[in-house]
């Protein structure tokens, strides 16, 4: 691949080339970014654009450009009869904003039942995965024997692929299938209507909450028994040390897994196409509308769609970040890291 | 010791009830979480006569449904081996970007260190589909289509930040003392890293490995845009697309058997490496 294109070493060129790989989210950081690196490991500038140009050079090529085409793409209408000279065109014509203004009025209805329903299932998969995310982890947590056996299996509906967990679960909600034959009702589950969002919710929740329990246990386990008991010797019972002990606690790994899981429920597609079907109205979501429209050879509004989603997980992702101060990079590293580096990484430490 | 056999001692009936209670929850948490999987295996194993039985066990067991999934007019075999080709080429090619980035991110200070690893990890909660519709123009044009490339190149979107961001953490856990001993012995910087970090991070690579592999894998959006030729196909789209004895009869029982033939070899590297995976997995979470 591109890795073997490698630019000569300057380190000026490494920040010209990786700054605007997501331009929008340049401000983000910025404000903490007061940290002076001028230290005796300067000397490495030209190494470190040597060995972080070819990923950037990557992920220009496979993000950043596709963003920019997907933009100007937007901006343009179908090929064929120009209603204004009444030729055929070979190109598209230029159509300026007219494909977003058709998303919100004449193709209105169906973005908008696609833009509820992809914040319906992302703000219910995520409420429920957390909950019982978090639920999962107290139990492995406690649970000295047999956590290997836990984390195992807990391990197993993240391996199954999406699609695969899709066409189970559309099996299992089959008509005649075995959740029916529990209920003791006769739920055509695939069929239009809410029972479909529930389906693909339930589905969704499986799959995802033990990756939640996962991290929420990795947060558990490095909270010093120390607090509980002192927490314990001041009088909280049990409910209050979880309130006020280990959910505070918790917080900084809680929020990560959140925002990513949030950022997977916005993009959802595997899903609802396998275990409802493409074009069903009760659980189309973004993606689903883009990539339909993108198979139908309509691009313009395809990447309108698409422009649209992505303003919308960034602007999610933003309100994270700004809002609850969910630290991603991390950059304080591991407990035993940061009490090595500790004067020299608490203006980062502040921000976790 | 001694303090903690006498808590037990000293109320031992409710430690019992917690117990009790704690083993019920883990219980709940395995049966929630291997349930719906078990009926993938038991439903696979069922002869498509009685696949809408709802016993617990098939009987008789029948690999009749494994037989109709690899009849060779089915083309899974096939589909396999794209699967296997994509999230290979793609692993490989992501972490040999990665680890290089990742010692970089980890061990060397440079401005906009921490502006590039945001961005690089922002990256990969992209949705997918923003880049999928302007690559299936931009590859329908230059005939990409149908290709391992179509499917490689997009996957690098989401396989590269993943594995970027798993190596730096393992990067950062190593002791910088190592390099620094072997630096004063005399290698540079670059010796160090081959000599010293890549042998001792290779249980970290390794798992980012198996990380990356299984979300290369388990991809579906871009393999089913990029693809309309059947032997093109990579399993997951190949397997949605089985089709049965006539065009309104879902073959239930073969899209199990081949969930269970996906499935399998993520579920044994589950098990043999779920240690190091939940590491890896929990990395970035919890610091």
């Amino acid at each position: 691949m591109s890795h073997t294109r490698v630019p000569p070493p300057s380190p000026d060129a490494d920040v010209v080339t990786g700054a605007p790989a997501v331009p929008a989210r340049t401000e983000r950081p910025a404000p903490r970014g007061g940290r002076r690196t001028v230290r005796a490991t300067s000397g490495t500038a030209g190494m470190a654009a040597l060995l972080v140009s070819p990923t950037l050079l990557v992920l220009a090529v496979v993000v950043l450009y596709p963003t920019v085409m997907a933009l100007h793409e937007s901006l343009y209408g179908p090929k064929g009869l120009d209603p204004e000279t009444g030729f055929i065109s070979d190109t598209e014509p230029f159509v300026g904003l007219q494909n977003y203004a058709d998303i919100l009025g004449e193709a209105g209805e169906r973005f908008w039942n696609a833009f509820w329903n992809t914040t319906f299932f992302t703000v219910v998969t995520v409420t429920l995965e957390t909950v019982i995310g978090v639920a999962m982890a107290l139990i492995m947590h406690k649970a000295f024997r047999g956590r290997g056996f836990v984390r195992a299996g807990i391990l197993i509906p993240w391996a199954v692929p999406t699609a695969i967990s899709g066409l189970l679960w559309r099996w299992i909600f089959n008509s005649d299938g075995v959740a029916n034959a529990l209920l003791g009702r006769q739920i055509l589950w695939t069929s239009e209507g809410f029972q479909a969002k529930l389906a693909v919710i339930v589905a969704e929740v499986w799959k995802t909450a033990p990756f939640i329990g996962l991290l929420v246990l990795a947060g558990l386990q490095v909270i010093p028994k120390e607090v509980y008991e002192a927490a314990r010797i001041d009088g909280a019972g049990r409910a209050r040390r979880f309130w006020h002990v280990t959910l505070p606690l918790v917080k900084p790994a809680l929020l990560v897994a959140v925002l990513f899981r949030c950022m997977d429920a916005l993009r959802m597609f595997d899903l609802p196409y396998i275990l409802i079907g493409a074009q069903k109205n009760s659980v189309e979501t973004l993606s689903m509308l883009a990539q339909n429209e993108a198979s139908n050879v309509r691009f313009g509004p395809a990447s309108a769609y698409a422009v649209i989603l992505f303003v919308y997980v960034f602007l999610i992702a933003l309100a994270f970040v700004r809002l609850l101060g969910t630290d991603l990079v991390g950059d304080t590293g591991t407990p035993e890291r940061s009490r090595r580096f500790g004067r020299r990484r608490k203006s980062a430490e502040v921000t976790a | 010791m001694t303090a903690s056999t006498l808590t037990i001692t000293r109320r031992p009936a409710r430690r019992r009830r917690h117990n009790g209670l704690l083993y019920a929850g883990v219980a709940a948490v395995v049966i929630y979480c291997l349930a719906p999987f078990y009926w993938m295996l038991v439903s696979s194993l069922r002869r498509s006569s009685d696949i809408f039985d709802t016993s617990l066990l098939p009987s008789p067991v029948s690999f009749e449904n494994y037989t109709r999934v690899f009849d060779p007019a089915q083309g899974f075999g096939r589909a396999l081996l794209n699967s296997l080709v994509v999230a290979g080429v793609t692993t490989v090619a992501a972490l040999l970007l990665a680890t290089f980035t990742a010692y970089a991110m980890a061990r060397l200070e440079f401005r906009f260190k921490r502006l590039i690893l945001t961005l690089i990890i922002a990256t990969s909660m992209f949705p997918v589909v923003s880049i999928v519709v302007p690559l299936l123009k931009l590859f329908t044009d230059i005939g990409w289509i149908n290709t391992y490339q179509s499917m490689i190149v997009p996957s690098m979107s989401f396989a590269l930040p993943l594995a970027v961001w798993n190596l730096t953490t393992f990067f950062r856990q190593m002791p910088d003392e190592l390099e620094h001993a072997a630096m004063v012995d005399g290698c540079t910087r670059g010796q160090a890293f081959r000599k010293i970090i890549i042998p001792l991070a290779a249980p970290g690579i390794f798992t980012t490995a198996i990380i990356t592999f299984i979300a290369a894998w388990n991809e579906f959006l871009i393999a089913l845009s990029m693809t309309n030729r059947p032997e093109m196909q990579t399993a997951p789209v190949a397997i949605s697309k089985f089709t049965g004895a006539t065009t309104w009869e879902t073959p239930f029982g073969s899209q199990m058997a081949a969930g269970v033939v996906v499935t399998i070899p993520l579920v044994i590297m589950v098990l043999l490496f779920q240690r190091r995976i939940v590491a890896g997995l929990t990395a970035g979470a919890a610091k």
